[in-house]
């Protein structure tokens, strides 16, 4: 007999579905977004589908298209896609304990891990519900996402054309989803320096390098200064 | 462009996107323990990354039009408000792009 706590494997679907709802309204309709500029570029679903499989990184995926476009270089697409994912090696350092202990989903759970699903899993472990569910549950929402992003991205090259819609202005939907996932963030945390020095950061190295270079130098900026900040706290603690 | 080399971007894409996310797995792999301060920073970077990529989102400001530029902050704020009023992620991300791509219809 199960004991009262133990959750049913669809207990922890139902928990993964809704958790991932949010993202399934965002991923939908920038997959959609990709698959049309996909098809535009002259590379149609069966593609859409193999990249949103073998990839999956959001905004790296609409660089992927103008690569693909170009005819860009090998070693070009290496450097370009390590440096606008560099920010990704950031985000697994949140989840090196808890990744470790998912078995054999520990490998498919790195490969997931986009912007999304950690900010997603990122609140999971902060809510009191989400401290209850297996990690198994973890595996369906990463699992949720990419089926949402590659059911996007098919529908956008399949059908795209066909919807006598303007879909400029979709964009904003990474936009949006970012702001509410960094409100979420400073409620949870209450804490509000972090944020402040994220922002402050960006926004210089948006005025020093321009918008094409900005991002890595301003995670680096970012990443040093909580550091400094970090350590003159300890430091302060060991001189008491 | 030969098909091979389009497969061959793919496959290089998605092998360095592996990478940097395997990255700080591979670094505290078996008993190597994340060291204290790390283990700290890992714990107040997420907001600031967040916050670095809402930055990223709005890079556009400094090159775009005025209206443009007012229709992009008029949004942020409908999310904004909307967010800390409701708490309904759904709802702030809808309503703010619906507004956004009317806005900019109407500009």
């Amino acid at each position: 007999m199960k004991k009262n706590n133990e959750l049913t494997n669809t207990d922890l679907i139902r928990y993964a579905f809704r958790k991932s709802l949010p993202v399934l309204f965002g991923y939908v309709f920038l997959g959609i977004a990709f698959g049309i500029l996909l098809e535009e570029a002259g590379y149609n679903f069966v593609w859409a589908f193999a990249i949103s499989l073998f990839v999956f990184a959001g905004s790296m995926q609409f660089v992927l298209v103008s690569l693909l476009k170009e005819g860009a270089s090998l070693l070009i697409t290496a450097l370009m896609t390590l440096f606008i994912n560099s920010r990704h090696i950031f985000y697994g350092l949140s989840f090196v304990e808890s990744f470790r202990k998912m078995e054999r989903y520990y490998p498919y759970m790195i490969f997931s891990l986009t912007d999304e699903t950690y900010s997603v899993l990122y609140s999971c472990r902060d809510d009191e519900e989400g401290q209850q569910q297996d990690h198994k549950a973890w595996f369906y929402i990463a699992l949720l996402h990419q089926c949402y992003w590659i059911l996007g991205s098919v529908i956008g090259a399949l059908a795209g054309n066909l919807i006598p819609l303007d879909f400029t202005g979709i964009d904003f939907s990474m936009t949006a989803l970012f702001v509410v996932i960094l409100i979420d963030q400073i409620r949870g945390s209450k804490v509000y320096f972090p944020a402040a020095t994220g922002a402050v950061c960006a926004t210089l190295c948006l005025v020093i390098f321009g918008g094409d270079n900005f991002l890595l130098p301003a995670l680096l900026t970012t990443a040093f200064t909580l550091f400094l900040k970090n350590s003159l706290n300890n430091s302060a603690k060991g001189s008491d | 462009m030969p098909v091979s080399h389009s497969v061959l971007i793919v496959a290089i894409c998605a092998v360095c996107t592996f990478i940097t996310r395997v990255i700080p797995f591979g670094l505290f792999r078996g008993n190597r323990k994340m060291p204290e301060s790390v283990a700290k920073l890992a714990h107040l970077l997420p907001p600031a990354i967040i916050a670095v990529l809402v930055v990223y989102c709005l890079k556009g400001i400094p090159s775009q039009d005025m209206a443009t530029n007012a229709v992009t902050l008029a949004s942020v704020a409908v999310v904004v408000i909307l967010h800390l009023w409701r708490k309904n992620t759904l709802l702030s991300i809808g309503a703010g792009t619906v507004f956004y791509m009317i806005a900019l219809r109407l500009i």
